[in-house]
């Protein structure tokens, strides 16, 4: 039987931009240009290896997100996923986490699934939840922040490097993994990869087709508040001196003067 | 006074201190109940008492280590049925958010991640967190259920404020899930003898320039003579060069000590979204354009390799 990954992956503004916040505190995806989340590539990456690895899997990749989201979908298509699915509605603007993984879980479950593949945490709102928050809804285990990943015999298995302990990881499928940046460089899409991609399946989904109330998601339905956003003053360059040969000498002079020593 | 809980961050009861500042932060809005998972809690309850703790709910079982991230959100849910608090707060540790997630879902309340300051609002606690690499500051709440709150390290200073602090054992009912991510080896990891990354004073990190793990080892000596943590960017670490949990940046550790010395890191946003709250910036670089300097309050042009070893021996000087 055939293995069923689903990866979700997120259409972000791009990391090197100048990000702002919208009028609404909602984040702002006109004033800079939308990719997918770099830590989704990881994702999509393994994904495709333990695609690659068993006799038969089809690997389909998700988002929740505008129109333009499209994008994210496309160049996961393109590096070798299967097909897309997209979930896009108006009522969904200013959706949080906790609304999101709610989508998500729906789509994955009427998607059919064997295992969940997501990246550490996005790059705009860089919770790192997400994975947590499927697998409690979806009620299967959470193998997450993984650097190594392998699925053999229904079983995920992987390494979980902690703050204070490196963790080996074994869990029954169906399960929710989650990757990290350390699991593996992402492989650029191909000429031949663009150009299939462009006839690979996108299924678009709306709430109703999820059975889900307009009221429980978007910016009214959130369980969090945005009350202001502030920008940061910009941190201004001091003194910087070219070492003539008195820079280590300099440096503790200008730190004694601070009293850091 | 409403009652406020705090999940402690400890290793075998000695508690660690961003655990302290969650109780400080927790005062704010109530009165704190710590709760304790793992072995050690009569050890620790003393330090939690010392820092405002009303009481410490303690329960120990083997399924906390032995599985994964579910038992410890059944047994701060069974916390939370037990207390009714008007928040529950969480270090944010990549576990702890997890942790606190799940939670939320069971609860049905919403949740916030990675404050790094938190007050009392008419309408609930009100977090501060950094948005966008740091380049803007954001004021939310939680706006349906009881408030879950994961709070960044180094976001309060611990002030000492005694209370009872008895120990109470907390019954857990693991659920069938609970054992669904079997840990099945665990290796701690080593001690440097270094502050923690997040918690130190002062950071030392070390990128592309250090040019080798072999070179680290000047990194390291600066920290030392500094009493400070050592960090590594992004670029260093994908070249093999410093351990992944030292990584400084978005998809590290986001540090914000008194002092952060970057050496040879040229600045990339990624990294700069890391650090950028630090107190005060020292980079030292070879390259006059590298966009570290924008952000520095002092910065070195020049050789890493002749500029550490001559402060290290400055720093030696009596």
């Amino acid at each position: 039987m055939s293995l069923r990954i689903v990866v979700c992956v997120k259409y972000v503004p791009d990391a090197t931009g100048d990000r702002h916040f919208a009028e609404d505190l909602t984040t702002d995806r006109e004033s800079v240009d939308g990719l997918l989340s770099e830590l989704d590539e990881y994702a999509v990456e393994q994904a495709l290896q333990i695609g690659d690895d068993a006799d038969d899997a089809e690997v389909t990749v998700l988002t929740v997100g505008p129109d333009d989201a499209k994008d994210a979908l496309r160049k996961a298509l393109s590096m070798g996923a299967d097909k897309a699915v997209h979930v896009e509605d108006d009522d969904l603007h200013g959706t949080d986490a906790l609304g999101t993984s709610a989508v998500l879980a729906k789509a994955i479950e009427k998607t059919g699934y064997d295992l969940v593949m997501c990246g550490m945490a996005s790059t705009d709102g860089t919770m790192g939840v997400l994975p947590a928050l499927l697998a409690e809804r979806l009620g299967v285990p959470q193998v997450t922040l993984l650097s190594e990943v392998s699925v053999t015999d229904g079983k995920v298995n992987g390494r979980r490097d902690g703050d204070t302990a490196t963790e080996q990881l074994e869990a029954s499928l169906p399960a929710v993994v989650s990757v990290t940046d350390q699991s593996g460089e992402a492989r650029y899409p191909s000429f031949k990869g663009i150009m299939a991609a462009k006839k690979k399946p996108v299924e678009s989904l709306d709430l109703d087709d999820l059975d889900i109330e307009a009221d429980e998601v978007g910016l009214e339905g959130a369980w969090t508040k945005v009350e202001d956003a502030t920008p940061r003053p910009a941190r201004t360059a001091g003194t910087v001196v070219n070492d003539e040969g008195e820079g280590g000498k300099q440096l503790a002079e200008y730190l004694a003067g601070q009293k850091f020593i | 006074m409403a009652e406020v809980l705090v999940l402690v961050d400890h290793v075998d009861g000695a508690v660690r201190k961003p655990t302290l500042e969650l109780l400080t932060l927790a005062r704010r809005i109530g009165d704190p109940v710590a709760v304790h998972l793992g072995a050690g809690a009569d050890e620790a309850a003393k330090t939690l008492a010392e820092y405002g703790a009303v009481k410490v709910l303690a329960a120990d079982a083997p399924e906390f280590a032995d599985y994964l991230v579910v038992p410890k959100v059944d047994a701060l849910q069974a916390a939370y049925d037990a207390v009714s608090p008007a928040a529950v707060l969480v270090p944010s540790s990549s576990e702890g958010k997890e942790i606190a997630a799940r939670l939320a879902v069971r609860i049905g309340s919403g949740i916030i991640t990675d404050a790094v300051d938190l007050e009392a609002g008419d309408e609930g606690p009100v977090a501060s967190q950094s948005a966008f690499a740091a380049a803007f500051t954001t004021k939310s709440r939680v706006s349906k259920g009881t408030p879950v709150i994961t709070v960044k390290p180094n976001s309060a200073a611990p002030e000492a404020a005694p209370a009872a602090g008895a120990v109470e054992q907390l019954s857990v009912t693991f659920g069938e899930k609970s054992t669904g991510t079997k840990v099945v080896a665990r290796t701690p990891r080593e001690s440097t003898g270094r502050p923690e990354l997040t918690e130190a004073a002062i950071v030392v990190s070390g990128g592309r320039g250090v040019n080798g793990a072999e070179n680290f080892h000047i990194i390291e000596s600066l920290a030392d003579s500094l009493g400070a943590a050592v960090g590594a960017s992004r670029a260093a670490v994908d070249a093999g060069w410093y351990p992944h949990s030292n990584q400084v940046g978005q998809t590290g550790k986001t540090v914000s000590p008194q002092l952060y010395i970057a050496t040879g890191i040229s600045g990339a946003i990624q990294h700069r979204a890391g650090m950028q709250t630090s107190k005060t910036i020292v980079a030292i670089n070879k390259d006059a354009e590298a966009p570290i300097f924008e952000v520095a309050d002092y910065g070195i042009e020049g050789d890493l390799f002749e500029i550490a070893p001559a402060l290290i021996a400055e720093l030696a000087k009596p």
